[in-house]
């Protein structure tokens, strides 16, 4: 089964240890890997800033590169939601390209929901020991149904316990360029999403976005609670290896 | 009602710092979104969700056919349909209709039409006294005509001591401690108006095409006194409130109170049909409908006509982490939430709201619980395309974007840019694991610190791995 890895901008330039970390999962369940090097953005953020022509340029982009491949994952649930839900309706109707998204979409997921569902990973190498919350980040959540696969894929290691927050499906408030765009309002719900994780009283929260992480562990940071971690559930499912 | 959605970000930015007002939002959050919960249980709910989405797609296939549908049956059963396009011709004809029946005090009960209208100020410069009757609008119209800050729950904004402290200095009464001594309060001061009121003025949740009814929801009954007691009775709806069959009602009043508040049924349910009739023993002896378009034409066909199925429930809002955060007051006009958010500028105009749009994190929790399915964050970015097509956008936003995008498709500059990047973020951070104040971001660093990136980017790493297997 070839699988080519949408590493995502975000984690080329900001965490580099979720790619690999989602490249030695994927192998690990039996997946030959292709990391197409020419890959940069999904063009979500231009899709949701209005911007049609440059998010349907750098989605004609993806569908080129990732057109050879049995599946397309990427390590956050926004990004594949983009090119699962949001590249046929960029390009719906327009022949051609609305069959090639519609084809790459059906074939693009999410990395957790895959192993589950698609790759059926037996062993979970990581070795994490402590008590995890796990944030339910929008887009996987909403756009692609991706509640249990994370749980399921945690509970296979024994060293975790999950601790559930209340409301983790409610949005942390990162939405992308809303962060900045309204930086009070994103910063305050951030804030209710970190009382709730530390309510739980866990060594780190794990989620599977890596902007909701940014987000979260900045806003963590700045409230001055340097003890609770911020990872990606790809760091803790492949280990520190990864 | 004036629009002063332009100044969103200002008034949002006040909210988030008003601490009376996050603790309110909270406690009414609970109380809506548990409610919905519970209440959507002892049903199919999404199997009466698609039911009512249907209904309403169904509707607005043909909508001039139903309006007539309706019109010809209301005037059938005695009642007058009057058509106004705008706001400036509701209160024309309601003015009108208020002279020809020599109205000195109107009593109202909610309408948000005639919030849309700013029907109140048009009847006092007519003469006509007009009261409100619901709880909420009444006691932001004795304080100074406020705006409300939520569709089902005007006052929602404001705690119990607030309102005890405003009955006080107007009704002249010795303070109240409790809600229900202040609504005995209010029902009395209330009680004069209703008996001496010439004219009713109400909305309408539907119209039924093929009785020519209007259907009200309420928990307070004084919808059902503001329809029958006084001799004139005028309903203002929007035009796409008409449904076609009594049937279709019973869909949608499953959906209805379930969606706005939870309950399986509103306190007070009414189905008026037409003026009284020979032999009966209340209702008007004049019924007027006044249906209004108000830019609402103009999106049947169109890619915004989905907006057009919304009942008016408020579950969008009351599940709106912004909504939640922020209260209505910030939207500006008589809609709040992803809901206002999408028909402000439609109807008050793209320049006039730029904000809105782009107030919602797109986290669809919106779309997941409305009842008729209405794909809110896709109506909502389908408007933030309609900025960049109108160039409404700030130049600097368009210039960044055009940029990076510019960037994002020649992969060789890409790489080149984030190496650097990741190295001059990695720089910043003097070290540490964060950076504290980002010149590049000032509105992120302002209340959050930025995690520092590892300082080589994926694809440099992976490239070299690469090289070193080979
Ligand atoms: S958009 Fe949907 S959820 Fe919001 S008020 Fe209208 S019907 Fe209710």
């Amino acid at each position: 089964m070839r699988v080519g890895l949408f590493v995502t901008c975000l984690v080329d330039l900001m965490r580099p240890r979720i790619g690999f970390a989602a490249l030695r999962l994927l192998e690990q369940a039996g997946c030959e890997v292709v990391v197409p090097l020419s890959q940069t953005c999904c063009g979500q953020p231009a899709y949701n800033s209005g911007d049609r022509s440059a998010a349907r340029a750098l989605a004609e982009k993806v569908l080129r590169e990732f057109e050879g491949v049995d599946y397309l994952v990427a390590p956050s649930g926004s990004c594949a939601g983009m090119i699962r839900t949001h590249y046929p309706a960029l390009f719906a109707g327009d022949g051609e390209l609305a069959a090639r998204a519609a084809s790459l979409g059906a074939r693009t997921y999410e990395l957790t929901d895959f192993l589950v569902n698609v790759a059926h990973l037996e062993h979970v190498p990581g070795d994490f020991r402590g008590t995890v919350t796990y944030h339910d980040s929008c887009s996987g959540l909403r756009e692609l149904g991706v509640k249990d696969q994370p749980r399921q894929l945690l509970a296979r290691m024994p060293g975790v316990r999950l601790e559930e927050m209340p409301a983790a499906e409610e949005c942390c408030g990162f939405g992308g360029t809303f962060a900045v765009k309204f930086g009070d309002v994103s910063a305050r719900l951030a804030e209710k999403k970190c009382a709730h994780i530390q309510a739980t009283g866990a060594d780190a929260v794990v989620l599977g976005d890596l902007g909701c992480m940014l987000h979260i562990e900045g806003r963590l940071r700045r409230m001055g609670d340097d003890k609770t971690r911020v990872l990606h559930i790809a760091e803790v499912l492949a280990g520190e290896a990864g | 009602m004036e629009v002063r959605s332009m100044h969103f970000k200002a008034r949002a930015g006040a909210a988030v710092r008003d601490a009376r007002l996050q603790a309110k939002l909270a406690s009414a959050k609970g109380l809506f979104v548990e409610g919905r919960r519970r209440g959507i249980q002892d049903i199919d709910f999404e199997a009466t969700r698609r039911a009512g989405e249907a209904i309403r797609n169904r509707v607005l296939q043909d909508l001039d056919l139903w309006l007539e549908r309706f019109e010809q049956e209301a005037t059938k059963r005695g009642a007058t349909v009057l058509w106004a396009r705008d706001g400036a011709e509701v209160c024309r004809l309601v003015v009108d209709i208020a002279r020809r029946h020599g109205v000195k005090k109107a009593i109202k009960s909610k309408s948000m039409l005639s919030e849309e209208a700013g029907l109140n100020q048009a009847l006092e410069a007519a003469g006509v006294q007009p009261v409100e009757t619901d709880l909420g609008e009444y006691i932001l119209q004795i304080n100074g005509n406020e705006p409300p800050s939520h569709i089902i729950a005007p006052v929602i904004h404001k705690t119990k001591e607030e309102v005890a402290e405003l009955f006080e200095r107007v009704h002249h009464r010795p303070r109240k401690r409790e809600i229900s001594e202040m609504t005995r309060e209010a029902r009395e001061m209330l009680r004069s108006h209703f008996l001496t009121a010439d004219m009713g003025i109400s909305g309408a949740n539907f119209l039924v095409a093929e009785t020519g009814s209007v259907a009200l929801v309420t928990n307070e009954g004084n919808g059902r006194m503001v329809t029958t007691l006084p001799r004139v009775h005028v309903a203002i709806a929007g035009i796409e409130k008409v449904i076609p069959t009594l049937e279709d009602l019973a869909t949608l009043m499953r959906l209805l109170p379930r969606s706005a508040t939870g309950q399986a049924i509103s306190n007070y349910f009414s189905l008026l049909t037409g003026t009284r009739a020979a032999g009966e023993g209340d209702g008007p002896e004049h019924m007027y409908y006044v249906l209004v378009d108000n830019g609402r034409a103009n999106l049947v066909g169109g890619e915004f006509q989905d907006m057009l199925r919304c009942i008016r429930c408020g579950a969008c809002m009351n599940h709106c982490p912004v909504y939640q955060t922020v209260g209505g007051h910030p939207y500006g006009w008589v809609y709040f939430g992803p809901m206002g958010s999408v028909l402000t500028p439609l109807y008050a105009g793209l320049e006039n709201a730029l904000d809105l749009p782009h107030a919602a994190t797109l986290c669809n929790q919106c779309g997941v619980v409305c009842p008729v399915r209405i794909p809110l964050p896709e109506l909502l970015r389908k408007l933030r395309e309609k900025q960049v097509e109108r160039g409404l956008r700030p130049w600097q936003e368009r210039l960044a974007l055009k940029l990076w995008a510019w960037t994002a498709q020649r992969p060789a500059l890409y790489a080149l840019a984030a190496r650097l990047g990741a190295r001059y973020l990695k720089w910043l951070a003097h070290g540490q694991d964060r950076i504290r104040v980002l010149g590049l971001a000032p509105a992120w660093t302002a209340s959050r610190d930025l995690p520092a990136p590892e300082g080589k980017t994926f694809r440099e790493l992976y490239g070299a791995r690469q090289d070193g297997g080979r």
